[in-house]
């Protein structure tokens, strides 16, 4: 019998403009110990299935149909009676881990609950459950980590503590709703691979919820496709990838940007003696208020500590790294909008570090910005022509309002929209449509260089792909340059043509896109790479994964500089690392062998 | 923690100091001294007042007198008006009573509004929410001197039950109108900010965790909910605060309860100089006494808060 | 999905039929006009204005005319009735009590608007420079507006109010001292938000000009929120100033404001005549209960949170 059984479930939503069906009738299945995936794109109702399950949608929400739990109904049932069931034989992990747990509760409080409530047990024998569920997810100190609070700990410890508490029970079923989505590459990976175990130790079946077919390749035994509140397609994991029947699953999985099969880059024919940027050796301090003593103490935060590189006319060069590493502090600091504290920025040949706003005015007109969230990089008050219009405005200001008017319809239908939404607001606007507003706004005058700073990370795969093609096309066009700024990797192989990989503030490797990929020498480099989800279960399946030890340090530990060269720490901790070129154009920053890091790791681990 | 205290103590001291010397100022370049009355006084027996008084000094050394006086002696000097007696005796006499209604007034208006809002909050859209909501928008429209006479209306000349001014001591018959005619607004006040708080609360994603978890309701609301419910209730209560000491002023006046308002309103009738600075630096040392209460609040409340 | 680009060509000379946008504003005014209570309030604070404007037409006395003919026997010529032509009777020194309603209303619309006007002005000028501005000059432009936050106002402005003299101006002033304290609170954090949205810095990267960015990019986005705020902080000055003239201490006679009438009222419900109480107190509660309810209108339609 099944675990999970949900038969004809409906969901609709009672709103001011009517009522909304976000799910429609949808029947699904999970067996003991299995991992079912649910995929779908924003707005498919896939997280509402589950919510519904557990009694959890909102107050305007109403179910039809029926779930049962091992032949328990859940759906429409009273609060007592679903307690019983959830946070005991259901249990459920969030998204967002920084605001899913209790901010004024310590992570002990928060667990020894579900004890006290479920298992009627407290005291020292509670406490000692907790621990040893806190080591089994592998919470580094976890005597010490059980009495702080959820603002003391990092994103992916928090995720930690949420399947520490949702496994205290021993569920039968875990329900993770885009458990990973809010973590970065690296700590994504080890979260997935600690659900994986668990799945295998304990028998837990899991119902995975994501829009990313990397992530369901790497976890599921079987899949469903869901799109607008609907099944499109079920099926084993295998046949679903290598084998899609509907035209929407096979739209997902080509759109999908794959690290291991990238899709081409725009040509150019580069000449790398036309270099337009110069950046060299920059850095870009903040103080940053911390703790300690009678009024806080300020410690110096390098966002970018000495980056150098150069961009060819015409070129992409792609820069990833997880949070932290800097990548959004050094593309303002291109642009002068933080100025850079030291270093020099050649535009042109000509410097551009330490430029007054009168001087930099000029430059501008060729230097753009696009950035990640197309809704709040418009402003809401101006009609998205007023808004295309505004760079126009400011450097062709000869220009009558009816040439303009023609400008921006003209690149309007340039980037995808209908000119007849000219008098449109944002707000009225999807995510895919506002980006390509921005998009226009940015290309209107023609620039030199547009820096795109997670351009397409907040939007579905389907609209991903559609903006990386509209942006390769500008830049065939008119041989524009672009600084692509992602932590996803596999979108920045598919449109760059150099990778610099950063890492807490400094270039850890710089290479053309296939060798960073097929070659990549630093350990960071290896473990991002083989961290990133590949859509193909087979491939999934063999792929070996590099794993570093421990967490992403804070950029304000003075140590973590160091953290590939341990071997240096003990003759000058402020050293840093050195590029060197291995081969022609590939250059790797010093680091030791990843067994002497992983040596030495486990050596301060252990004292 | 202690860090914390000091931080917020030494933002307030200074705060108290510009108060006193603002004060003071403003009082000496005040038209016409505390002595101009309609019958002008002969000159030389006007020298000798103003001998008595200090008058006759130089502006800074009053003002050093009188800074020094009041910060190391709490010696707000000699009343202008009552002959034998000192701003301190005076405050002596009515702050206990305006302490008393003052503190049953703010305890009423918190735990009542408080209690009010999450029970409004919890069952939200159910007759209990409506009234709830019905009673803090139609008290919010009656404050202190609205209610005032429509209590005394009602209770003491329509039912006789209670009476309609006087103190005589602080039985409890005397202290359930000027109560529930501070407390009332303030209550409303703070039971519409606790209802909208709580509802934003219980949206949170960490209420949904503690419902997934299966925890009852009870315990998801006083454990989970509570604390980060009270953050703006909080903030509330420093102004609230201000506003029902200023409001006791009223209640002073209006049923005769003999507390510190009374002697203070009567002393701007009376241009009694050192009355009302008195009262108005000693109104001040509480209020920021008690935004500093609120601020160890926050901390507790929140853990993020430990400087 | 794109065009071709023998299209692009061709359609330059035909005119663009524009799909006309819904701007937030227009978003915003269908959303007030849903709610019932904010509408309704909207046409009675309409009505209010036109009576304190035009009501003083329809009054059969002037407002300081005292009716000689009717003193000691007020209780029962005095009532309202529409025969004598005192439509609200006579208070208690024999005038027209619907010409001092009248006065009242005005001279409280009065208040409450232009001591809004000044805090938009003074409050967003400097609560938007600060924001705007940031840094140091920030940290010191709103530890100044803490300082005079944590001070009792009342009392201070009591104190100005005696050593002054009583007079609307001086009202004016103190009431302009005090209301835009919370509104450049608002406008400092709302601006600090603003000045950090992408939109802005997209528009700095473009070479926009600052003074452009300021019109065209914060003060949009900023009035919004002021709109609000200032209208719900107009019946929070009527209240501070019928507080005052309740006391006394504000208005002077012969003009008055519906705090004084609401005092002269009280002082005469024992006596009976509890139309001189209960009119003042309708025109009071109705007025304040239209602002809240209309500031409450516009922030749902305007709150941001809501987008």
């Amino acid at each position: 019998m099944a675990l999970l059984d949900v038969k004809n479930l409906s969901i609709t939503f009672e709103t001011p403009d009517g009522d909304v069906e976000a799910v429609k009738g949808i029947n699904l299945s999970i067996e003991p110990g299995e991992c079912l995936g649910i995929v779908g794109e924003s707005g498919s109702g896939k997280s509402q299935t589950m919510m519904a399950i557990m009694g959890l949608l909102a107050k305007n929400g109403a179910a039809t149909g029926s779930a049962t739990f091992n032949g328990q109904e859940m759906l429409n049932v009273s609060v007592a009676e679903a307690n019983k069931v959830r946070g005991a034989d259901v249990a459920m992990i969030f998204q967002d881990p920084l605001t899913s747990l209790t901010p004024h509760l310590t992570v002990g409080q928060q667990m020894r609950e579900v004890l006290d409530v479920h298992r009627n047990l407290s005291g020292a024998e509670a406490k000692k459950l907790c621990l040893d569920w806190l080591e089994r997810v592998r919470i580094p100190e976890a005597k010490h980590r059980i009495d702080q609070y959820p603002h003391q700990l990092s994103g992916g410890m928090r995720q930690r503590v949420m399947i520490a508490m949702a496994m205290l029970c021993s569920p039968k079923l875990l329900i993770a709703d885009e458990p990973t989505t809010a973590l970065d590459v690296t700590v994504q990976a080890e979260i997935l691979d600690l659900m994986a175990n668990l799945q295998k130790e304990e028998n837990t079946a899991i119902a995975l919820i994501t829009h990313d077919m990397g992530v369901v390749a790497r976890m599921c035994d079987r899949v469903a496709v869901m799109r607008h509140g609907e099944y499109v397609e079920e099926g084993q994991i295998d046949a679903l990838f290598h084998n899609p029947q509907h035209p929407y699953t096979r739209m997902l999985l080509d759109a999908m940007p794959r690290i291991d099969r990238p899709h081409e880059a725009a040509e150019v024919t580069l000449t790398q003696s036309e270099n337009i940027l110069n950046v060299k050796d920059m850095n870009v301090k903040f103080d940053i208020r911390v703790a300690g003593g009678l009024f806080g103490k300020k410690l110096p935060l390098r966002a970018v500590d000495g980056i150098s590189f150069d961009l060819a006319r015409g070129e992409t060069l792609g820069i990833v790294g997880e949070s932290g590493c800097g990548k959004s502090t050094l593309a303002r600091a291109v642009l002068q909008l933080v100025p850079p504290t030291t270093g020099s920025v050649l535009w042109m040949g000509r410097e551009t570090a330490g430029l007054d706003r009168q001087a930099m005015k000029p430059l501008r007109k060729d230097l753009q910005i696009v950035l990640q969230d197309p809704l709040a990089s418009l402003n809401p008050r101006m009609t998205i022509a007023a808004s295309i219009a505004e760079p126009l405005k400011t450097f062709q200001a000869e220009l009558s309002s009816n040439e303009r008017m023609h400008k921006v319809a003209e690149m309007m239908e340039r980037v995808g929209l209908d000119r007849n939404m000219i008098n449109r607001y944002p707000h009225e606007l999807s995510g895919g449509q506002n980006q390509r507003v921005g998009i226009a706004r940015a290309m209107i005058n023609r620039p030199e260089l547009v820096i795109c700073d997670e351009a397409v990370s907040a939007l579905d795969v389907s609209i991903q792909a559609q903006i990386v093609a509209l942006l390769k096309e500008f830049q065939t066009d008119m041989g524009l340059s672009m600084m692509f700024i992602s932590h996803d990797l596999s979108v920045v192989r598919d449109i760059s043509h150099r990778i610099m990989v950063l890492y807490l503030g400094r270039v850890v490797e710089l290479a053309d896109r296939d060798t960073i990929y097929t070659n990549p020498i630093h350990p960071y480099t290896k473990s991002l790479i083989s961290a990133v989800p590949i859509p193909d279960p087979r491939i999934e399946r063999t792929r070996p994964r590099i794993q570093l030890p421990g967490e992403l340090p804070s950029p304000l530990d003075p140590g973590a500089g160091l953290r590939f060269l341990p071997s240096k720490r003990h003759c000058d901790p402020n050293y840093r690392p050195q590029l060197n070129e291995v081969a022609p154009g590939h250059w790797v920053a010093e680091h030791d062998s990843l067994e002497e890091i992983m040596e030495t790791e486990a050596r301060q681990l252990a004292s | 923690m202690l860090g914390y205290i000091l931080r917020r103590l030494a933002i307030a001291i200074p705060v108290l100091l510009i108060l006193v010397v603002l004060s003071f100022i403003l009082m000496y370049t005040a038209p016409g001294g505390p002595f101009n009355s309609d019958r002008p006084l002969p000159p030389e027996v006007m020298a000798n007042i103003e001998a008595k008084y200090g008058l006759d000094q130089p502006f800074w050394k009053q003002i050093a007198t009188y800074v020094w006086n009041v910060t190391t002696q709490f010696d707000f000097g000699p009343s202008f008006q009552y002959k034998n007696r000192t701003v301190n005796d005076i405050i002596a006499q009515g702050f206990p009573v305006t302490l008393t209604y003052g503190f049953w007034s703010f305890v009423i208006a918190v735990t009542f509004g408080i209690s009010l809002g999450v029970a409004a909050a919890i069952r939200q859209n159910t007759w209990l929410d409506y009234t709830a909501v019905g009673i803090s928008i139609g008290a919010q429209v009656l404050p202190n001197f609205v209610m005032a006479p429509l209590l005394i209306m009602f209770f003491t000349l329509y039912l006789g039950w209670l009476p309609g001014g006087g103190w005589e001591g602080g039985q409890w018959n005397y202290v359930i109108l000027p109560v529930t005619a501070l407390a009332t607004s303030y209550m409303a006040s703070i039971a519409r900010i606790t209802r909208s708080s709580m509802l934003e609360v219980l949206n949170t994603n960490f209420i949904r965790t503690a419902q997934a978890k299966g925890l009852p309701k009870q315990q998801i609301i006083v454990r989970h909910a509570m604390k980060p419910t009270l953050m703006p209730v909080l903030s509330y209560l420093g102004p609230a605060f201000v506003g029902m000491i200023t409001g006791s002023v009223l209640i002073d006046v209006f049923f005769s309860t003999g507390g510190i308002g009374q002697y203070f309103v009567n002393s701007a009738f009376n241009r009694d100089y050192s009355v009302i600075m008195g009262i108005t630096i000693l109104v001040g040392a509480l209020t920021i006494m008690f935004n500093l209460v609120v601020d160890l609040l926050y901390a507790w409340i929140d853990p993020k808060i430990r400087y | 999905m794109l065009l071709n680009r023998n299209a692009v060509s061709q359609l330059e000379d035909v005119p663009i039929e524009a799909v006309k946008g819904r701007s937030l504003w227009a978003d915003a005014r269908a959303r007030f006009f849903r709610n019932k209570a904010a509408t309704a309030s909207l046409f009675v604070l309409i009505a209010l204005g036109l009576f304190a404007l035009f009501g003083g037409l329809l009054a059969q006395y002037e407002r300081d005319f005292v009716d000689f003919t009717l003193i000691g026997s007020n209780a029962y010529k005095g009532v309202p009735s529409i025969e004598t032509g005192h439509y609200f009777g006579t208070d208690s020194s024999g005038r027209d009590l619907y010409a001092r309603v009248v006065q009242g209303t005005g001279i409280s619309l009065m208040v409450g608007i232009v001591g809004a006007l000044v805090a938009v002005v003074v409050g967003t000028l400097f609560g938007a420079s600060a924001g705007y501005f940031g840094g140091k000059i920030d940290n010191v432009m709103m530890r100044f507006v803490d300082i005079l936050m944590s001070i009792p106002f009342m009392f201070v402005l009591i104190l100005m109010l005696v050593i002054f003299g009583r007079s609307i101006f001086m009202l004016f002033v103190g009431i302009g001292l005090i209301s835009w304290l919370d509104m450049a609170r608002i406008a400092r954090g709302q601006t600090l938000s603003i000045k950090n949205k992408e939109f802005v810095e997209v528009a700095v990267a473009t070479g926009v000009h600052p003074l452009r960015i300021i019109l065209r990019h914060v003060v949009p986005n900023l009035l919004g929120i002021v709109i609000v705020y200032a209208t719900l902080l107009i019946p929070s000055l009527i209240i501070f100033e019928s507080f005052i003239s309740f006391l006394g201490l504000g208005v002077q006679e012969p003009n008055t404001s519906l705090g004084a009438l609401i005092s002269e009222g009280a002082e005469q419900m024992q006596y009976g005549l509890t139309w001189q109480l209960y009119f003042p107190i309708a025109f009071f509660v109705i007025t304040i209960f239209a602002f809240f309810f209309v500031g409450d209108g516009l922030r749902d339609a305007l709150d941001p949170k809501d987008r």
